[in-house]
């Protein structure tokens, strides 16, 4: 029979399919990091369980910790309570931890692509909603909470209901100035944050094919944020050359083995999928979210939009939305200040994201009234930028150049807005309060972002005047 | 885990869709390491001002609410984060269910390992728990998962789809570890096929 990517995958990793139970998946690779991990390493402790596979489990710290100069005491307590844990736990258990002082510590999902651990056609879980991102290597990766944390520490399975699949087809090529993060706010504004809830995504089309793996992680990334179980895009050449000479991945015979299987996982040209939906990526164009959740965009040439014709629950949602965004409907998207900038995220904190970040910034001052931060997604991404002097780039602009982590992304440690202020996010949710209480996010791309920071204001980049 | 059969309870309306995890329980309280004491942080944005004051406008402070049980909320309830602090929170606070039109995925994945159910009805029937929750003083339903209903003394009375087997395992209180590993025969087997790289010994490399 005919299979999509994800069966493929799916049957390749059954363990076993007891009747009327659930499918018992094995899990290829399980990444953990300090803060969805210490309750399920007591959990093993109080069942006196052992770590079944430490080989296929690698840690890293990167929620809470700060994006000062590395060396910098940690200050809040608890923070560094949950990071001792992570600690001790890895020692206890055998698990392999990149911690604050490694070279190759990092935001998980920008490191396991960068070390070459996550691969095609693997299974890839973590207690981290946007484990998302590794889809875009075409393997099955997906977000989980403490319990399975646990479950795969302990069996290396995971006991799942078969979600349904879903294609998104997007034709035709992006236009200048739009990217990866205006393609996946452009899906979300047309299928809502519910519109692939139970399914898993598979991005297909000329304009993904296009795509670099950064654009896909980006891509893959925000499946979560439409509802998807997961997201992924088949691997090809762009793929292969990607994982190519990566620190773990395989080398050798080992590597042609594991290449010939990665040609063989595309879907096979009668698979069917549960839905199936057509973008056209001309249409597409900069977007900038206006609400408090990412299905809340609008074109960066556009308004903030009018609220009186929604349907009734999604009306209230619009107008609590505006109220918490002190946005009026009508207003000019461009008209919209902004007070802080973040670029970063496992969203877009690649080196291709500070790249094109860069490449605005060039030449150009932040403004005054502006303060914005570039915070790299791994100690690699930081060195390869500092490498091509970006971070000169960066400076020379005004921005602040910082130490890598998720950081504003979602405030779990000191980086935060203060209440009111408003800030252009290269991060994956605009949520109340998600990056520091009463702070107020717009969801843009790099390019975006940097152009806010230095027009104080949301600018359209396809008019950008680059140095 | 604790199990769920029939659980009778005051009913608290969230009139709100798109409830994300980060407004459950948000983040500055997920760095505690245990399991417990989640509750006190439960909505916390919208339960206490930034002056730490409560808001006494929140419905669940509203003291006909105080006692619930069973939250009943707009679609996609639980969106955004895997945090199972969301979870946690509810439970730890006193709720054993949310009914919702909707729940995204890893949340209601993760209900079910804590004994706390998440029971999809329509948008109908959602409207109308939530209407009678606010007219009707003490107003109290029964979530019943062996007859997969729920049902109040005013006459309503819906079913809810649960997976068969996430069910047996919610009116048992069973602990799915346990259940996989008596397939460990079927584990080993794969494992022997599928050997774990060996380049992640932490031993074999100092550069970690």
């Amino acid at each position: 029979m005919a299979r999509t990517l994800f069966e493929k995958i799916w049957d390749a990793h059954l363990v076993a399919q007891p009747a009327g139970r659930s499918s018992i998946l094995y899990i290829d690779l399980h990444l953990v990091h300090e803060v969805t991990s210490p309750q399920a390493f007591d959990g093993l402790r109080a069942a006196g369980r052992r770590v079944r596979q430490p080989l296929r489990t690698v840690a890293t710290v990167d929620h809470n910790i700060p994006t000062e100069p590395r060396g910098t005491p940690i200050t809040d307590l608890i923070a560094a309570k949950q990071i001792s844990a992570l600690q001790a736990n890895c020692k206890e258990f055998g698990i392999r931890l990149f911690d604050m002082d490694s070279a190759e510590q990092g935001i998980v999902h920008v490191i396991g692509p960068e070390l070459g651990l996550t691969q095609p056609g693997m299974t890839i879980v973590c207690g981290d909603s946007h484990t998302s991102t590794h889809g875009a290597f075409g393997s099955l990766a997906f977000g989980i909470g403490t319990s399975e944390v646990e479950h795969v520490l302990a069996t290396q399975c995971l006991a799942q209901q078969k979600p349904k699949t879903m294609q998104i087809d997007v034709r035709g090529q992006l236009p200048d100035g739009v990217g990866a993060k205006d393609l996946a706010l452009g899906i979300i504004g047309q299928i809502g944050t519910d519109g692939a809830t139970g399914h898993v995504i598979e991005y297909a089309g000329s304009a993904v094919r296009a795509l670099s793996m950064e654009g896909r992680m980006t891509l893959c990334n925000m499946s979560i944020e439409a509802g998807a179980r997961a997201g992924m895009i088949a691997p090809d050449e762009t793929t292969i050359a990607y994982v190519k000479g990566r620190r773990f991945a395989p080398t050798g015979a080992e590597w042609e083995k594991a290449v010939a299987y990665w040609r063989s996982l595309p879907c096979d040209s009668d698979s069917k999928f549960d839905k199936v939906i057509h973008i056209d990526a001309a249409q597409l164009c900069p977007f900038v979210t206006w609400g408090t959740n990412p299905g809340m965009v609008a074109p960066v040439t556009g308004r903030v939009p009018e609220v009186k014709g929604l349907e009734e629950s999604d009306r209230r949602a619009a107008e609590l939305a505006l109220q918490y965004m002190a946005l009026e409907p009508g207003k000019r998207i461009e008209d919209i200040t902004v007070d802080r900038v973040f670029i970063g995220s496992c969203t877009n904190s690649r080196l291709e994201d500070l790249r094109a970040a860069a490449r605005v910034a060039k030449g150009h001052r932040v403004s005054s009234k502006v303060r914005a931060m570039v915070v790299p997604g791994s100690q690699a991404v930081k060195r390869a930028a500092e490498q091509e002097g970006l971070h000169r780039v960066f400076q020379e602009a005004g921005f602040e150049w910082r130490e890598s982590g998720c950081s504003m992304c979602l405030g779990m440690n000191p980086d935060i807005l203060q209440p009111g202020e408003r800030c252009a996010s290269t991060s994956n949710r605009n949520f109340e309060g998600r990056q520091g209480r009463g702070g107020r996010t717009h969801l843009v791309s790099p390019m975006m972002a940097a152009a806010a920071a230095i027009a104080g204001h949301f600018t359209d980049i396809r008019n950008w005047k680059f140095e | 885990m604790k199990p769920f059969t029939v659980h009778r309870g005051r009913v608290a309306p969230l009139d709100r869709v798109n409830v994300d995890t980060d407004q459950i329980i948000p983040k500055q309280f997920l760095k505690r390491i245990e399991k417990t004491g989640f509750g006190q942080f439960l909505f916390y944005d919208w339960r206490f001002g930034a002056d730490g004051k409560k808001n006494g406008d929140f419905v669940l402070h509203e003291p006909r609410y105080e006692s619930a049980t069973i939250l009943v909320a707009g679609k996609n309830f639980g969106c955004g984060s895997s945090r199972e602090h969301a979870v946690w929170a509810l439970a730890d606070f006193g709720f054993r269910a949310v009914i919702s039109s909707s729940f995204a995925d890893i949340f209601a994945n993760n209900s079910t390992k804590n004994g706390f159910l998440a029971v999809r009805l329509s948008d109908d029937e959602v409207s109308m728990l939530m209407k009678r929750a606010e007219e009707i003083d003490q107003y109290q339903v029964t979530i019943d998962l062996e007859k997969q209903e729920v049902r109040d003394e005013q006459g309503f009375r819906a079913q809810f789809a649960m997976d068969e087997f996430v069910r047996h395992c919610l009116l048992n209180g069973l602990d799915d570890i346990g259940l996989t590993l008596q397939h460990e025969k079927d584990i080993a087997a794969y494992e022997a096929q599928h050997p774990a790289p060996a380049a992640l010994a932490v031993e074999s490399d100092a550069r970690n």
